[in-house]
C-alpha cells in the first residue's frame, strides 16, 4: 500500500537508475572529449616530422652563423633535433657529475641533471619569446625553442671534450671559439627578425649572455662542488682554493688522456 | 499505463521466437577454467612466458612473440635487480642507498616511456605497451654485465679488473641496442630508422656508464 506495489517503486526506482545511467553518459563523453583534445598526441607530431638528413643538416648549420641580417632568416620549426640534443646534455651532465663524484645531498643526480637541461631549455627559451614579444620580432615559440635547442649543440661538444679533457685552459679556447660560434649564430637569426637598435641589442645581449654564461655554469658548477667538500674534509691545513680539477676516477682518466693523444698522433 | 491499452495480440498469430540467449564462443569458459586452475599453474605459465621472451632477447631473431603478448614482469624484475646491484656505489655510503636505486628506476622508465612516445611521433605502428616491453625485456644483456663486474670487483680493482669490465659492458651495450632495435625499427618507415635508434642508443649508454663507473664501497 505504501509504495510497496511493486509497480510504483519499480518505476520509480527505474528513473532514478536511468537519471543516473544518463548522467554517467554525458560525463563520460565530456571527459572523453577533453582527453582527446588535450592529451593527444597528435597536437605533436608535425614537429617531429623530420628526416636525418635534415637533422644532420641542421646540426652542421647551427655552428655557422649566417651574415645575412635585412631578411628574416628562416628557422625550422621542429622539436625532435632540440628534444635529442636536451637528452644528450643530460647523458654528458651526468657522466660529468659521476667522474666528478659530485655528491648532491637533497635530491638525486639524475633530478638535478633533468631539471638544469631542460630548465634551461624551456625556461629561457619562454623567457626569450617574452622579450622578443616585447621588441616585436618575429618569432614564434616553437622556432624559439628548436633555435635554442639547437644552440646547445655547441654546449655538447664542448662539455664532452672537457669532461673527459681536464686541461682549463682548453675548456676556455672551446667556450670562447665553440659557444661563440653557436651563440653567434642565435645572434645573426634574432637580429635578422628584429627591427630597430635598442631592441636588436636587448634581445641580442640577452641571448648571448645567458647561453655563455649557461655553458662556464655547466663547467664549473660541478667541479667547485668537489672542491669545496674537499676543502672541508681535508681541514684547514689545505692551500686556498685551487683551480685544479680534483677526484677523477684515475685509470679511467689516464685511459681517455691516452687514447686521446694517440687520435691526436694518428691525426 | 495508458500507452499500452490500445495494444491487442489477435488470437490467430502466434507468438514465437527464441528465449534463450546463445552463449558467447568460450569465453566463460576460459575464465572458469583459469580461475580454477591451481595458483602453481598459473605462476608456471607466467614465468615460462617470462622466460621465452627472455630466450628472444638473447637470441634476437625476427619473431613477433615479444610483441604479441607483451608483459611487464621481465622489465620489472630486471629494472629491480640491477637497481638493487648498483647501490650503495658512491663515495659516502652512509646516507646514500635511498637515491641510487631512485635514480635507477625513474632512468628506465622515464627513459622508456620517453623512447615510445618517440617512436609514436615519428610514425611508428607499435602500441605504448609493446614498446615499454621489449625496451625493458633488452636490459636484460645490461644486468648480466653488472653480475660480471660485480664479479670482477669482488677480485680487485686495478686495470686488468678495469679493461675487462669495459669490454663486457661495451659488448653488452652492444647487444642490447641491437636486440631492442631488431624489434623496434621494424615498426618504422625505412628511411627514417636512425631517428628511432639514436634515442635507444643513448638510453642504454647512460645504463651501460652507470654500470662502468659503479665502484662498491
Amino acid at each position: 500500500e505504501d509504495g510497496e506495489f511493486l509497480g510504483m517503486k519499480g518505476l520509480r526506482g527505474q528513473l532514478g537508475r536511468q537519471v543516473a545511467d544518463q548522467m554517467w553518459q554525458v560525463g563520460k563523453r565530456q571527459a572523453s572529449k577533453a582527453f582527446s583534445l588535450y592529451a593527444n598526441i597528435d597536437i605533436l607530431r608535425p614537429y617531429f616530422d623530420v628526416e636525418p638528413v635534415q637533422v644532420r643538416a641542421r646540426l652542421l648549420e647551427s655552428m655557422i652563423p649566417v651574415k645575412m641580417i635585412n631578411f628574416p632568416q628562416k628557422i625550422a620549426g621542429e622539436l625532435y633535433g632540440p628534444l635529442m640534443l636536451v637528452f644528450t646534455l643530460v647523458a654528458i651532465l651526468l657522466h660529468g657529475m659521476k667522474t666528478s663524484d659530485t655528491i648532491i645531498r637533497e635530491g638525486t643526480l639524475m633530478g638535478t641533471a633533468i631539471g638544469t637541461c631542460f630548465g634551461y631549455w624551456l625556461g629561457v627559451s619562454s623567457f626569450m619569446y617574452f622579450l622578443a614579444y616585447l621588441c616585436n620580432a618575429q618569432i614564434t615559440m616553437v622556432q624559439m625553442l628548436s633555435l635554442l635547442g639547437y644552440g646547445l649543440f655547441g654546449h655538447c661538444i664542448t662539455l664532452f671534450v672537457t669532461y673527459n679533457i681536464h686541461f682549463h685552459s682548453l675548456f676556455y679556447i672551446f667556450w670562447l671559439v665553440v659557444g661563440g660560434l653557436s651563440t653567434l649564430r642565435m645572434v645573426a637569426v634574432l637580429v635578422s627578425r628584429t627591427v630597430g637598435h635598442t631592441q636588436r641589442l636587448i634581445l641580442c645581449g640577452t641571448i648571448a649572455a645567458l647561453h655563455m654564461l649557461f655553458l662556464l655554469y655547466l663547467h664549473f658548477a660541478y667541479h667547485k662542488v668537489v672542491e669545496g667538500i674537499l676543502d672541508t674534509l681535508e681541514g684547514p691545513n689545505m692551500p686556498p682554493f685551487q683551480r685544479v680539477a680534483r677526484d677523477v676516477p684515475v685509470v679511467s682518466n689516464a685511459v681517455l688522456n691516452t687514447t686521446a693523444k694517440a687520435v691526436a698522433l694518428t691525426l | 499505463f495508458p500507452g499500452l491499452a490500445d495494444v491487442s495480440i489477435s488470437q490467430d498469430i502466434p507468438v514465437e521466437g527464441e528465449i534463450t540467449v546463445p552463449v558467447g564462443s568460450h569465453s566463460p569458459d576460459e575464465d572458469y577454467s583459469t580461475l580454477d586452475e591451481p595458483v602453481r599453474d598459473t605462476i608456471m605459465r607466467d614465468l615460462k612466458a617470462v622466460g621465452k621472451k627472455f630466450v628472444h632477447v638473447m637470441y634476437p631473431r625476427k619473431s613477433s612473440a615479444l610483441l604479441r603478448d607483451w608483459d611487464l614482469w621481465g622489465p620489472l624484475v630486471l629494472c629491480v635487480s640491477l637497481a638493487l646491484m648498483l647501490q650503495g656505489g658512491s663515495a659516502d655510503s652512509k646516507d646514500d642507498g635511498g637515491p641510487q636505486f631512485a635514480e635507477v628506476f625513474v632512468i628506465i622508465w622515464f627513459g622508456a616511456v620517453v623512447i615510445t612516445l618517440n617512436s609514436k611521433l615519428l610514425g611508428g605502428t607499435i602500441s605504448f605497451f609493446q614498446s615499454l616491453c621489449v625496451l625493458g625485456y633488452c636490459v636484460l644483456p645490461l644486468t648480466v654485465a653488472m653480475l660480471v663486474c660485480r664479479l670482477v670487483l669482488l677480485a680487485g680493482a686495478g686495470t686488468v679488473s678495469f679493461i675487462v669490465r669495459l669490454i663486457v659492458v661495451v659488448a653488452m651495450f652492444g647487444w642490447s641496442t641491437l636486440a631492442s632495435t631488431a624489434f623496434l625499427a621494424d615498426s618504422q618507415p625505412p628511411n627514417r630508422k636512425a631517428l628511432v635508434v639514436y634515442p635507444i642508443f643513448l638510453f642504454y649508454f647512460v645504463i651501460s656508464w652507470m654500470i662502468l663507473t659503479f665502484t662498491p664501497q
